[in-house]
């Protein structure tokens, strides 16, 4: 169609022979070297290059994080002033005027629901942050390269970074109830970090479905609330259950759930009154493990699955 | 085609693109009406990909491009030329067709990465990272990315977020960041040329510079002229489709006429 030209000036209307010229375009390929645009690295290549973008993936959630409330007058504050409106509304509602505080000693009442309250709006807003990870910022997957998990990984991280505020409020609320610091408070670490990989797992697989079905965002808010209504945020599972005429292993199941097991962890490591005995399903710490590598794993392994897919409009 | 045979000094391929395909999908704009009702009717419909409308943006292109080349892009608005380049970087999926490179592609822009809400400082840092530079690198260069953009020749303008800027400072703030970053094949859309004159001249110096660093580069461009000052072979895109693809003045030369009709 258009006669062969070298470019530093030279016209060669008649390019020279080359070993090339039989070879297909994959064939080309294979001998320079080249390898396919956009196709999805092993398992293992995914988390070094993953790894590699660490910093990334940190100053992103820190800049979400810092950009939330920087219109804001009263700035950074509504970081931790956020979270206690919230314990507020929901002591209000639930403390106050429907009584949900049955079978619970009356001075861990707050802290208990306090605690649920941050606890399980950790997971919630993981998921939920999950689900936009890829949808809402296809500007970023569509314009720089990097491993598609750094977003709802940095998502979750954010999350977590929102839950230490909370925690600031949650130790004033617990002082201003008489529970002081003691050793157990350090299981708070391990239960928060398990939950941390479990949220991030949720995080990645709820990235995909988004990815594919954007209004999985106008249904996850029902799907969380009810989920959160059922796990004990501000009740006590057993308590509820005691005087019903359920078997038990109907209670031990819905204490199982990943949502009441970290929030019961996080109350029993902070509140003595919160004992094993009364309040607690067996194998808690087994359940908390087993749900957040099971969550981490899959959540992984499934994202990775799609990474070349991420993108497409 | 040109492309099937070895033109240049060098041989060596950087990117081959084989009957590449490239297919956007649009929910919801199956029809004109955006109502609740025929968004249900559309649901209910039997059928594949209900109210999904597919935007066929480029259709069968190939073509294969040298170390030390330097590609110009023209077509109308439209024809699938950033779509093109996107889907050579790797960050949209073939619908058919592949895409070989040498190393990674990269395009030039950093838009998406940025915070307005975030002080200039910062999105230094969050861009350079977002790119893939380590911290050390963005240290390093930190000063010169914003000396080149000029943002604080008015006075302390980096640590204020950057809504707080002119369109025309955060466009040069983006920029600058966005040129810090050496690249084995670099792609370049030519939105990124704004700022005022002055600026221009600087960004163009820096264009030069980053293609003499680079093995391959592509220009997207409606300028005729910036297009000859710098490309040595012009694919033509018109509506997805490979057009022509050769020399500049060749290529050019087709499409002033066909642009004059």
């Amino acid at each position: 169609m258009v006669s062969e030209t070298t470019h530093d000036g030279g016209v060669a209307v008649s390019a020279p022979p080359s070993a090339d010229d039989g070879l297909t375009r994959a064939e080309l390929a294979v001998k320079y070297g080249l390898s396919q645009s956009g196709a999805r690295p092993g398992l293992f290549e995914y988390v070094r290059q993953l790894w590699g973008r660490r910093h990334f993936i940190i100053a992103f959630s820190q800049a979400k994080l810092t950009a939330q409330y920087s219109q804001a007058k009263l700035g950074q504050v509504w970081q931790v002033v956020t979270p206690l409106l919230n314990a507020a509304v929901y002591f209000f509602i639930f403390g106050l005027l429907l009584g949900a505080r049955k079978g619970i000693p009356e001075h861990i009442y707050v802290p208990f629901l306090v605690t649920g309250v941050f606890v399980f709006t950790f997971t919630q807003s993981s998921v939920m942050a999950g689900v936009r990870a890829i949808s809402g910022n296809l500007g970023l997957v569509r314009a720089l390269h990097f491993p598609r998990a750094s977003l709802p990984i940095s998502f979750a991280l954010q999350q977590l970074q929102q839950l230490l505020f909370s925690m600031i409020v949650l130790v004033v609320i617990m002082l201003g109830f008489g529970i002081f610091p003691a050793w157990s408070w350090l299981l708070v670490v391990p239960a928060l970090l398990l939950q941390f990989v479990f949220n991030t797992g949720l995080a990645l697989i709820f990235a995909r479905l988004g990815s594919k079905t954007p209004d999985l965002a106008q249904l996850m808010p029902f799907v969380m609330r009810t989920w959160m209504y059922a796990s004990g945020v501000m009740f006590s599972i057993p308590a509820m259950l005691a005087d019903k005429d359920v078997p038990g292993w109907v209670s031990d199941v819905l204490q199982w759930n990943p949502a009441a097991i970290y929030m019961d962890l996080i109350r029993f490591a902070m509140i003595d009154d919160y004992t094993y005995e009364e309040f607690l399903p067996h194998h808690v710490w087994a359940f908390a493990l087993g749900w957040a590598l099971l969550a981490g794993v899959v959540g992984f392994v499934y994202f990775w699955k799609a990474e070349e897919k991420y993108g497409r409009g | 085609m040109a492309d099937d045979k070895i033109t240049d000094k060098a041989h060596v391929p950087t990117v081959i693109a084989d009957e590449l395909h490239i297919v956007y999908r649009v929910n919801g704009a199956k029809t004109g009406k955006g109502s609740a009702t025929s968004a249900l009717s559309r649901i209910l419909k039997r059928g594949e990909e209900r109210g999904v409308r597919k935007v066929h943006a480029v259709k069968g292109v190939s073509f294969t491009s040298y170390r030390g080349e330097a590609i110009g892009l023209i077509g109308s608005n439209g024809s699938g030329k950033s779509t093109l380049l996107r889907a050579i970087a790797g960050l949209l999926p073939a619908e058919k067709g592949k895409v070989y490179t040498d190393g990674q592609p990269s395009l030039l822009g950093v838009n998406a990465a940025l915070m307005n809400d975030l002080t200039g400082e910062r999105n230094v840092i969050l861009g350079g990272l977002a790119m893939g530079m380590s911290r050390e690198q963005i240290r390093a260069r930190y000063q010169d990315i914003v000396d080149f953009s000029g943002i604080n020749e008015k006075g302390d303008f980096i640590t204020l977020p950057m809504r707080t800027y002119s369109s025309g400072m955060a466009a040069r703030l983006r920029f600058s960041i966005a040129a810090a970053k050496d690249h084995d094949v670099l792609m370049i859309d030519e939105a990124l040329a704004t700022g005022d004159r002055k600026f221009q001249k600087r960004s163009e110096a820096r264009i030069r510079e980053l293609r003499k660093e680079a093995g391959t580069v592509f220009l997207v461009s409606h300028n005729n002229k910036s297009i000859r000052d710098t490309c040595d072979r012009v694919l033509w895109l018109e509506r997805g489709e490979l057009r022509m693809d050769g020399p500049t003045e060749e290529v050019l030369k087709e499409y002033e006429k066909f642009t004059a009709k």
